[in-house]
């Protein structure tokens, strides 16, 4: 058994009398990317969000990296935030700053790096995530939805995380981008043994990227498997998800690449 | 990362080897490592050795290519290198290809001058935009809110009244406290300067004067200009934010009937109103010291308030219409300029309470002028 970076035991969330989890289980070992899906309500982004100490939860146990999200003391924090970083639904670009100025900010800021080197390293990570050079140094306002994300991507790698949170990471970029960036999250994991943490709706990142699916219904995680496991599940959301006719298609597709 | 393992490079035979952690957090390690490398040597290198690598991140690599540019890493033999490695570094390496930043230009001699003329021609065209959008924007209010005073089955009473409640009602307490305390504030001062004449009673009459033809409307209409003009601006510019305003739009549905018209009925509404409150509590401001301090009766402080002629309240409450209006109009118009961002909503939230306290006395010094000149 490879050693786990999340570690979930019966986590609680819930907003007044609305219930999101209850009892709540789910372990991510190291170097896997994991894709959580469910349907919207089902409380994905909610999990996203107490597991990076967002949320608070009612009850339960989070461990990330072998620290305990709730118990940590403010040290531990700063340290578990500089490994892991998030990518936000929206992007959450800083607007006040340059696009490179977003990316070179947490280099600045947490490892104390030289101005210049810093958002030299930041073009790079640009150009990696395949952002044109030019965008740098334009404003957040002035991106188009795709470039945001890119940009956004950018900045979470920023302080080269071991855990990275992507919350519908390729929603919003055209079919090309969107093939590319799976790609991209594969090749980085491989190269820098990233462990992802991936909310998707998208069936091709699902069938592109992800090593594991864990799919959230009825407050829990209903089923934490390989692909082909989760979508022979016999669950009637499941079921429609992987077989209707979007779901079909992407498997067709996920087919014919494995085998080329 | 406490047992973080140095990094370290050594050449040998034209191959470069790297041990340790090539991480961003050993930043100054790295590339104090690779400056210690021979130059020359650097250059004629044609393989890279990493078995001996714990771990290299981007960062570390791209400060690699600062020295190994990055076709040559590409070109050199990838094969029986660990695979892991090599995927980052062809990663970093094909995303640093082609994507050298453009080299700044030359300071040429004139440039200074160049960029004070760009910068006073930028300003001077903004300012004429802004007033051009301005006239433009109460021009088109007026049309509109025109139109809708005749077409009753179209005025907005809900949001009226909500806006009245938030903007008018709840600015009560603050118009009252406020103008309570310049009124105590501007007997004080009338009661040291009339004392040397003799003339103590006069403090009624200042401060009655005062509140009714000056300080009433303009405490007033300056305090809305920083409660009210500020939470318009924010509110309609979140929205546009939102992209309400376009939704608004889509559907045929005309934001300035919605959003603008009720806002100022509202406040010309309210303004008025509040005016009153201010020139009561002000004038009560000034009745506590007078009792308290100047030894005046409550009797002959009210005798001689009863004196002070009627025309001096209708100069003072006249203005308020007008105020309400700039008030609205800045408010609004700031809120529809905000652009896309939540910096923008701050910017422009700065500027409505900016203008609209500036056009607000602006406006009542000229209107000072104006009445005592006419005599009234």
């Amino acid at each position: 058994m490879r050693e786990s970076v999340i570690e979930i035991r019966g986590l609680r969330n819930q907003f007044g009398h609305h219930v999101v989890h209850d009892q709540l289980d789910l372990t991510l070992p190291r170097g896997e990317i994991l894709g959580v899906v469910g349907g919207s309500g089902a409380g994905k982004s909610v999990l996203l969000r107490s597991i990076v100490g967002l949320q608070k939860p009612a009850s339960g146990h989070i461990e990330v990296l072998g620290i305990d999200v709730q118990k940590a003391s403010s040290r531990e924090r700063l340290a578990l935030e500089r490994r892991t970083g998030v990518l936000f639904q929206s992007g959450a670009l800083f607007s006040s700053m340059t696009v490179v100025e977003n990316v070179a900010m947490p280099l600045i800021e947490h490892e104390h790096l030289r101005k210049s080197d810093a958002l030299e390293l930041a073009r790079m990570k640009l150009a990696l995530v395949g952002l044109p050079g030019h965008a740098g140094d334009l404003q957040p306002a002035e991106l188009s939805g795709g470039m945001v994300k890119r940009a956004a991507l950018a900045r979470s790698l920023a302080l080269e995380p071991e855990l990275l949170f992507l919350d519908e990471p390729t929603a919003g970029l055209d079919p090309i981008g969107a093939a590319a960036f799976d790609e991209l999250i594969v090749t980085l994991r491989d190269a820098l043994g990233l462990t992802v943490f991936l909310v998707t709706h998208d069936l091709d990142t699902l069938y592109q990227a992800c090593d594991r699916i864990a799919v959230i219904g009825e407050k829990k995680i209903l089923i934490h498997d390989t692909l082909s496991q989760v979508a022979s599940f016999d669950h009637p959301w499941v079921h429609d998800y992987f077989h209707g006719p979007r779901g079909r298609q992407a498997a067709a597709v996920g087919q014919q690449r494995r085998s080329l | 990362m406490n047992d973080a393992q140095k990094p370290a490079a050594e050449i040998h035979d034209q191959t470069l080897h790297l041990f340790g952690e090539w991480r961003v957090t050993q930043f100054q390690a790295v590339r104090a490592e690779l400056e210690a490398l021979d130059s020359d040597s650097l250059a004629a290198i044609q393989q890279l050795e990493t078995h001996e690598l714990d771990s290299i991140d981007s960062s570390a690599a791209h400060e690699l290519m600062q020295f190994i540019a990055p076709e040559r890493i590409l070109s050199m033999e990838a094969e029986n290198q660990p695979e892991h490695h090599m995927k980052l570094l062809h990663a970093v390496a094909r995303a640093l290809q082609g994507n050298e930043p453009p080299a700044p230009r030359p300071y040429r001699f004139g440039d200074g001058i160049a960029a004070l003329g760009k910068t006073i021609t930028q300003k001077a065209t903004h300012q004429i935009e802004q007033t051009n959008q301005l006239l433009n924007f109460i021009g088109l209010v007026l049309l509109r809110a025109l139109k809708i005073i005749v077409l009753p089955h179209r005025w907005r009473v809900t949001s009226f009244f909500v806006h009245v409640h938030q903007s008018g009602l709840n600015a009560i307490p603050i118009v009252a406290l406020l103008t309570f305390l310049v009124g105590a504030v501007v007997a004080f001062l009338g009661a040291t300067v009339l004392s040397d004449f003799g003339a103590t009673i006069y403090t009624v009459d200042l401060v009655a004067y005062a509140f009714m033809r000056e300080l009433g409307v303009l405490l007033t209409a300056i305090l809305l200009a920083g409660r009210t003009a500020s939470s318009y601006t924010a509110q309609i510019g979140a929205m546009k934010v939102n992209q309400e305003i376009d939704a608004l739009r889509v559907q045929g549905l005309d934001p300035i009937e919605l959003l603008v018209v009720p806002r100022l009925f509202t406040l010309l509404f309210m303004l008025p109103l509040l005016t009153l409150v201010a020139m009561v509590s002000g004038i009560i401001g000034g009745l506590v010291v007078a009792v308290f301090s100047l030894d005046i009766s409550v009797t002959q402080f009210f005798r001689i308030v009863q004196e002070v002629p009627i025309r001096h309240l209708w100069v003072g409450l006249v203005k308020a219409p007008l105020f309400a209006a700039v008030i609205a109009i800045i408010g609004c118009l700031e809120g529809f300029k905000v652009k896309g961002n939540a910096r923008s909503v701050g910017q422009h939230t700065t500027s409505a309470v900016v203008q609209a306290i500036f056009i607000v006395i602006l406006f009542d010094a000229i209107a000072a002028l104006f009445f005592m000149e006419m005599g009234w």
